[in-house]
């Protein structure tokens, strides 16, 4: 999920028989905080990202429309949006926008490779209650974090934070997605946080967008995830997780967090051109519940669409349901699951009892889904075909394939 | 229903540098007065309401509707255990709705006011 910083007050007292939970599960009138990815524009590459980003999509979102829906989400109470990309600050309206937001009540959390992190920005950051910051770092050396994100892309996020902390911002977020490499950094990373006087988030690596590619070969080993389990009971509420780890649960004692899956039950993604997703792990045809400009806009794409009717029908545990942790880990995660080529309704591809890894070598033959649409400024490897049905031209005009019948093939 | 706009944070930041901070959390007392942190906003959901606060970013569960009223009703009520009386909430169970409070205390979702 995409939830930070949760805290049940405890003691309370609760209907019988109704877990916060299952009133969860069964979705909520407007969504507690959603994924707003502004842009598909990104100067960096980076091999794991959720969304394919980098060339951005003609038809985005307008500042007028953006603004629109900022309306509608202050409507529906929405208390904040994390916005993202792409590189959301490569919009020329970005800092109208999230004045727009935090105007109307709508608080902002955005996330950023730090490159446009100036000096003036951070002061202006550090002067607003409304506007937290994200800077997602890999590694917690060069040589781990810049094998992912890019050459020279450490030395940008740590300026960054230099200039952050001068500025006097404390308590931005530092993001990092577990991977094989980092996952012995932990440390590491709880140490540069603690230096910028910032937090911790760690999220998990999902097979989504180029991710799908990368997955194999960076999510980390079953040893590994128990460790990184140790490790996030002993620091606990001090780490952020964004409630992503909620299949670890299967491990015994529950992380912190709702430990549920809330797409399109309590968050959901909107993306640049208006697609309203169900979570930002899953941005693909078959989580798509609807566009922001249709009739009824952001609302009843929420409120009403089929995906999410769906979604907030009980749920089967399928295969999982012989085994005594479904309560725990709730069957992991969709996404992870859909993008591996396994059945939604059986263990997610790293439950912790080995379950997942059985359902991978026993998948055989089976074609992943492959993410789709594709911004990626250079092709992943592609097989270029003449095509006489060809796709929705979903690319952007710079690329010197528009406009002609020829098939990209995202399914290679 | 919005709880704050954002001159009354800018207003309360701006007091809160000044000398004694109001909203620094305090351990609850039912017989003080108290109110929603003018920083939070509260969504009133079937199961009783969401809590946000824009200050410390953190988002509290109010588990039930008699909750979401007594929250509502601290800023006009003389103290902590008025509002839970005013709202209904039966003897027997004014302690667990003292310990809801104290919760939301301690997390700064709602702070002491000068009675």
């Amino acid at each position: 999920m995409t939830i930070d910083t949760m805290t049940t007050t405890d003691h309370q007292p609760v209907p019988a028989g109704l877990r916060l939970v299952d009133r969860f599960e069964r979705g909520l009138d407007a969504p507690i905080c959603l994924t707003w990815e502004l842009t598909y524009a990104c100067n960096l590459a980076c091999v794991h990202c959720l969304s394919s980003s980098g060339r951005r999509d003609p038809r985005e979102l307008t500042t007028e429309e953006c603004k629109a829906l900022i309306d509608e989400f202050e409507r529906m109470q929405i208390f904040y949006v994390n916005i993202g990309g792409g590189e959301p600050t490569i919009r020329s309206d970005f800092w109208e926008l999230v004045d727009y937001a935090t105007e109307h009540h709508v608080g902002v959390k955005f996330s950023t490779n730090g490159s446009r992190i100036t000096p003036e920005v951070a002061t202006r950051l550090a002067s607003s209650d409304y506007v937290d910051v994200q800077i997602s770092l890999d590694g917690a050396t060069p040589e781990v974090n810049d094998a992912v994100r890019g050459d020279g892309t450490f030395a940008t996020a740590m300026t960054a934070m230099d200039r952050l902390a001068s500025a006097g911002f404390t308590g931005f977020k530092l993001s990092v997605v577990v991977t094989r490499h980092n996952v012995t950094q932990l440390d590491a990373f709880k140490a540069i946080a603690d230096r910028y006087q910032a937090q911790l988030r760690l999220t998990r690596l999902r097979p989504a967008g180029r991710g799908a590619d990368t997955w194999d070969e960076l999510h980390p080993t079953a040893d590994q995830q128990r460790l990184l389990y140790d490790w996030l009971v002993a620091h606990g509420d001090s780490v952020l997780t964004g409630d992503s780890f909620f299949h670890l649960a299967g491990y015994g004692e529950a992380l912190p967090g709702l430990n549920l899956c809330g797409a399109g039950r309590v968050v959901c993604l909107v993306d640049p051109v208006g697609d309203v997703y169900a979570c930002p792990f899953a941005i693909h045809d078959e989580f798509l519940a609807g566009n922001v400009r249709s009739l009824g806009g952001f609302t009843d794409v929420w409120r009403s669409s089929e995906l999410f009717t769906e979604l907030r029908a009980p749920q089967s545990p399928g295969a999982c349901g012989s085994c005594g942790h479904y309560d725990a880990c709730r069957g992991g995660c969709m996404a992870a699951k859909f993008f591996t080529g396994l059945p939604l309704d059986g263990p997610d591809p790293e439950c912790v009892l080995g379950h997942g890894e059985a359902a991978l070598l026993g998948r055989g033959d089976v074609e992943t889904p492959r993410p789709f649409p594709d911004h990626s400024a250079s092709p992943r490897k592609v097989a270029v075909a003449l095509s006489p049905s060809r796709r929705p031209d979903r690319t952007c005009d710079e690329n010197p394939l528009a406009g002609f019948a020829v098939d990209v093939d995202p399914t290679r | 229903m919005r709880a704050v706009t954002t001159s009354d944070v800018v207003t309360d930041s701006g007091e809160a540098s000044m000398v004694d901070d109001p909203t620094a959390p305090h351990g609850y007392d039912p017989a003080r007065a108290w109110m929603l942190h003018p920083q939070v906003s509260l969504r009133p959901e079937s199961f009783g309401a969401l809590a946000y606060h824009f200050g410390t970013r953190r988002l509290s569960f109010l588990k039930s509707r008699t909750l979401l009223a007594v929250v509502e009703s601290l800023a006009d009520q003389p103290t902590g255990l008025d509002a839970c009386l005013a709202a209904g909430v039966p003897e027997a169970e004014l302690a667990n709705y003292a310990q809801a409070l104290s919760a939301l205390a301690d997390s700064n979702m709602i702070c002491e006011r000068v009675a």
